[in-house]
């Protein structure tokens, strides 16, 4: 009985944000196209067509790169960039965030030190990290590892404090290892925490990927946003803006589908 | 002849700054292999400091808990706990979390998972196999725990108030269940209610606690034959006159106390 009532109150929901999702997505698009009208309307007339460019211009610009395939090379080396930065830092914070967790005396050591880092502005790092890993794709999955790195940490570290001292004693009286509490009762338990940190790094991933890619590069959409930029370009500015703007939301879009999944198994919603 | 579980004047203080809350105080009680033991007690007196103490989880502030001949200086693997808030793991469902304890010993899936849901029926929760803990009642995560204590199959089970949130048919079978395995297994039970009835039905002693801090105020055995018939041995006479005398006492004791 309880069973369908759930699914009733469930494909009443569907239905009704459904209808709502349709109508709300034809007023999006409205939105879009008149934004584009005004923009070329306003181009040329009431702004300098060197500061805003125009819509036609923009596309012609993104056609012709698409056409010659060039884009598809810088969005690469991007995507390349934020995803290898993304899980390296990923990896290396959850890492410490477990590890500083577990370890009162490590964290505490380290706390001054950790703080530090923490506040520092990342992308000082930058000049350093060109140094030591050249001017290739390298010193970009570092500056965008970085990023995520932080947040990461932060996240895993508060979820390993927040583990409930109940759950582990209850492991241990039933003869849990120390690695066997580690595994099977802090992290699950730490792991809502590690994810709401994966979700919110993938943004500055693709941060630290652009921006290293603005600072020295000759490839990815930060080294063409800066490139069009300097031959004073706005068209193209604007093209490569728009085409970081669709990967942005690529990404968000993946991490909807991957929460959706995990929310599915429980893991994040307890 | 010393006992399995000996409590040697075991005192216990919980300190926040200056302000000290007194929960035990020169506790003694020595409980032998076997045994099944009532605690009773106003709320609040320090019963379930005991049981964590029992179980290596507290440090009692003076005196000690010799546990087989040693003293309880850790986590005592050797007693399965049932604590008063229930613990089950919320990631995990009612059979994962009840062959939890199996898993930890490495035991193979198929194996525990078959066992698992054996005492899954026992306690009543079949159908709720792949539910998780949150969508479970107050009393069926109870039952869920007491399950996982029994499948453990400890030497010595401590239970805190196991049967408080289940309907009172419901407790005669979980009564029954608990003391045929613990039969079956060779139990030592320490468990911790606030029904009489209850304690009588099932120990072979009662000890009565006084209010805060917690001394024995009072101590019965119960001489009743076993194995026991939990349905019937209350409408007894030798279970009428326990229970009559422990009432009678325990009314004295408390109208003592409130003067
Ligand atoms: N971890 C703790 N820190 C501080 N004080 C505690 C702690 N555990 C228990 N106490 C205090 O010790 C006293 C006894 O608590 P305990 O939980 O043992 O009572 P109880 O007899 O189990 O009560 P109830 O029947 O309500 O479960 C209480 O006054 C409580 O405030
Ligand atoms: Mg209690």
């Amino acid at each position: 009985m309880t069973v369908s009532n759930d699914q009733l109150e469930i494909a009443e929901n569907e239905m009704s944000t459904g209808t709502g999702n349709l109508v709300m997505v034809l007023c999006q698009t409205a939105l879009g196209i008149a934004i584009l009208f005004v923009w070329q309307g306003v181009s040329g007339r009431l702004v300098d067509n060197f500061f805003i460019s125009n819509p036609l211009d923009v596309g012609r610009r993104l056609l012709g790169w698409t056409l010659d395939g060039s884009i598809f090379l810088h969005l690469w080396a991007t995507v390349y960039a934020t995803m290898l930065g993304f899980i390296i830092g990923a990896v290396i914070g959850a890492a410490l965030g477990i590890w500083l967790g577990i370890s009162t005396f490590a964290s505490r050591l380290l706390n001054p030190y950790l703080n530090a880092l923490n506040a520092l502005p990342k992308v000082a790092l930058a000049p350093l990290f060109v140094l030591w890993f050249g001017l290739g794709i390298e010193s970009k999955i570092a500056l965008a590892a970085s990023l995520v790195l932080f947040l990461v940490f932060l996240n895993t570290f508060a979820g390993v404090r927040q583990v409930d001292q109940d759950l582990i004693d209850g492991a241990r009286l039933m003869r849990a290892t120390r690695l066997q509490v580690v595994t099977k009762v802090i992290v699950p338990s730490a792991l809502s925490w590690l994810f709401a940190g994966l979700r919110v790094s993938v943004p500055y991933a693709l941060i630290g990927a652009v921006l290293g890619e603005m600072i020295a590069s000759n490839r990815g959409l930060g080294y063409l946003v800066q490139f069009s930029g300097a031959q004073f370009d706005t068209a193209g500015v604007f093209a490569v803006l728009i085409v970081i703007a669709l990967l942005a939301m690529a990404l968000n879009f993946v991490v909807d589908i991957v929460q959706n999944r995990m929310e599915g198994w429980r893991i994040v919603s307890r | 002849m010393t006992g399995m579980i000996e409590i040697q004047h075991v005192s216990k203080g919980f300190r926040r700054g200056d302000n000290v809350v007194e929960a035990l105080r020169d506790f003694n009680l020595t409980i032998e292999k076997r045994e099944v033991i009532a605690i009773i007690g106003p709320s609040g007196c320090g019963k379930s400091t005991l049981l964590n103490m029992i179980a290596g989880l507290y440090m009692p502030s003076k005196g000690r808990v010799i546990y087989k001949g040693a003293a309880v200086t850790d986590v005592n693997t050797d007693v399965g706990y049932m604590t008063q808030k229930d613990n089950l793991l919320p990631w995990r469902n009612v059979r994962d979390n009840i062959a939890f304890p199996l898993e930890l010993a490495g035991v193979d899936k198929a194996e525990r998972e078959a066992r698992a849901v054996a005492v899954i029926k026992q306690v009543g929760l079949d159908g709720f196999e792949a539910r998780f803990p949150t969508e479970l009642s107050g009393g069926m995560r109870k039952r869920a725990c007491l399950a996982r204590m029994m499948l453990y199959g400890a030497e010595t089970a401590l239970l805190d108030e196991p049967f408080a949130a289940l309907d009172a048919q419901l407790k005669l079978v979980m009564h029954e269940l608990l003391l045929r395995l613990a039969a079956e297994n060779g139990q030592t039970v320490v468990f911790v209610t606030h029904d009489l009835m209850e304690a009588v039905t099932l120990a072979d002693r009662v000890i009565v606690c006084t209010r805060r801090p917690a001394m024995i105020a009072l101590e019965q055995k119960i001489s009743l034959p076993r194995p026991r018939d939990v349905l019937n041995v209350r409408f007894t006479n030798e279970f009428k006159e326990l229970y009559d005398a422990l009432w009678e006492r325990l009314r004295v004791e408390y109208q003592e106390e409130r003067v």
